[in-house]
């Protein structure tokens, strides 16, 4: 990719929120059609980094550029949502129309949008509920649908699987990769290093600062999660799959070390 | 039906009907914005902000709109300044700055006591003393709110429900914020006459609290709350003529007795909705770094 294809680039971008930095020397670029995982333990930065690229978070150093005119959409943690909030699915979906028409209810065409990005995230004929009467795949979609609305060009997602089922992540994932193959760059965070870390084609691993970056075999390895998570890690392959292991969980009951075959170093960045 | 008509025979009583039936419905319009964004206490500090500006106005024989709506004005930016950089939390910032406000009207009424008779009248209320001209501000100012609600819906709506999100999808949250703390204030300066001090709290909460009780649907909230605080206003009205006792009170006891009603009918369900007004969006900016 030329730099003149990028979206948004960050150069050395450091954020603070008290004393020390929670985001320092961080370069980033994404292209139009990347999609990209940030990795790291809580705390090393990954939402921080989101909201740079977005430019809710003012860096006390370095650079944020952004191709004018971009459209982003955002999906926010689910935590931070307010469930409680007396909004259905239709309403809260329709939020990010706040430009153009200016009546509080929808038009025709747009009605027919929402339900058309519903349908086509597979909740159609949920307009109607409210928001908290959903499954956890189900409300992750509707704030997918949201951003979908603004027709964005980048996506940025914040742990869009977290507090989702096995089923549902697998369908979240499937939905941003066909999103992704249609031409929509994604940028996510995930704690989620075998659900979703490992199936994506590109990762960007933090701990404060960027420890590694490249495909999940170049990211996935011993040494990097070391730097990133600060404790040795165990990788294994399955099925032709990076499968991270905390070597914890692999002590037997009588104290004895699992056997497993674990990646070497030596073995990464193939 | 002589119940009803009996007391219109009264002017006084005719200009406090409109009055108290507007004033209703527009806290229970505003109040839905500030139930929702967990600022319920906010209505009640901003009345006793406002009542250090009153007590100021009454004192240099300012006029009582202007002198008391600046000070509010001021009150409610700092208020949601000091809250949108998170420097502290929203009620501590409401605690503070409202209760010095409150506190400097009563040092002034320490000071100057010949200034305690209007100022009595805006920290109780008095209905049935309302001229036309307060009629005139007060349908002026419903209107305008009805018509600011109207126009900005969409964007109110996003910055109320997720600030963040809204910002990033080019809505100007700050100037929302400094829209709905100008019609919040402008709202209780002009009911405050009527509804008093004390008493507007609780017509710019019961409302949406009932409402949401009702539905699940933002829009048919904001217009429930809406009749809701039209309906308390007008009936507490003319309860008051009859029992013969204080109006602010009756209208403020007229909500509270369908509040328990809603309460009773909704079962878990209501309450369960209305539960959730006690956790507004309000997530950390350093939320999951």
């Amino acid at each position: 990719m030329s730099a003149g294809e990028a979206l948004v680039r960050l150069e050395g971008v450091t954020c603070a929120y008290g004393a020390g930095p929670v985001l320092a020397g961080a370069d980033l670029e994404i292209g139009p059609r990347d999609f990209t995982g940030i990795v790291g333990p809580s705390g090393s930065g990954k939402t921080t980094l989101l909201r740079a690229v977005l430019g809710t978070v003012t860096p006390v150093a370095g650079t944020v550029w952004r191709r004018p005119g971009l459209r982003v959409g955002y999906v926010p943690q689910v935590e931070t949502v307010n469930w409680s909030f007396p909004v259905t699915v239709a309403e809260a979906v329709l939020m990010s129309r706040t430009t153009g028409r200016r009546l509080p209810w929808p038009s025709a065409a747009e009605r027919a949008e929402v339900a058309s990005v519903l349908d086509r995230l597979g909740i159609g004929g949920l307009g109607g509920r409210h928001i908290r009467e959903l499954s956890g795949g189900q409300q992750q979609r509707v704030f997918l649908a949201r951003a979908l609305l603004r027709r964005p060009q980048l996506l940025l997602l914040d742990e869009p699987t977290s507090g989702v089922d096995v089923r549902a992540r697998h369908d979240i994932l499937r939905l941003l990769t066909e999103l992704n193959a249609g031409g929509l760059a994604v940028l996510l965070t995930t704690h989620d290093l075998n659900g979703m870390a490992a199936h994506l084609p590109h990762l960007v691993s933090l701990n404060t600062s960027v420890t590694g970056r490249g495909t999940p075999r170049q990211v996935l390895t011993p040494e990097v999660l070391e730097r990133t998570y600060g404790a040795p890690m165990e990788v294994l392959e399955h099925g032709g799959m990076r499968v991270v292991v905390d070597p914890a969980v692999l002590v037997t009951p009588t104290g004895a070390r699992a056997p497993i075959s674990a990646t070497s170093s030596g073995r990464d960045g193939r | 039906m002589s119940w009803l008509t009996e007391p219109l025979q009264f002017a006084f009583f005719r200009h406090g009907l409109m009055v108290a039936t507007m004033a209703g419905a527009l806290c229970g319009l505003i109040g839905v914005y500030v139930t929702l964004r967990g600022m319920s206490y906010i209505g009640h500090g901003l009345s006793h902000a406002i009542f250090g500006g009153a007590a100021a106005s009454a004192l240099i024989s300012f006029n009582f709109y202007i002198g008391a709506g600046l000070w509010g004005m001021a009150s409610a930016l700092a208020i949601g300044r000091v809250t949108r950089r998170r420097l502290i939390g929203s009620d501590a910032a409401i605690g503070v700055i409202t209760t010095a406000s409150f506190a400097f009207g009563i040092a002034l009424l320490g000071l100057y006591g010949q200034v305690r008779k209007s100022v009595d009248a805006a920290i109780f209320g008095s209905v049935l003393g309302v001229t036309v001209a307060d009629v005139w501000v007060v349908a002026g100012v419903t209107l305008a709110a009805g018509v600011v609600v109207f126009a900005f819906y969409r964007k109110l709506l996003f910055t109320t429900f997720d600030p963040e999100v809204a910002g990033v999808s080019g809505v100007n949250t700050e100037r929302m914020d400094a829209l709905l703390m100008l019609l919040l204030s402008v709202s209780i300066l002009a009911t405050m006459k009527v509804l008093g001090v004390v008493l507007i709290a609780a017509i710019l909460v019961i409302p949406p609290v009932v409402a949401r009780m009702l539905t699940n649907s933002f829009a048919r909230m904001l217009w429930l709350s809406t009749l809701i605080g039209a309906a308390c206003g007008f009936v507490g009205m003319i309860l008051s003529y009859h029992l013969d006792v204080s109006s602010g009170a009756t209208i403020v006891l007229v909500g509270a007795a369908l509040f328990a009603v809603v309460f009773a009918l909704t079962g878990p369900r209501g309450r369960g909705r209305a539960a959730g007004l006690d956790h507004p969006h309000d997530a950390p900016a350093v939320a999951g770094r």
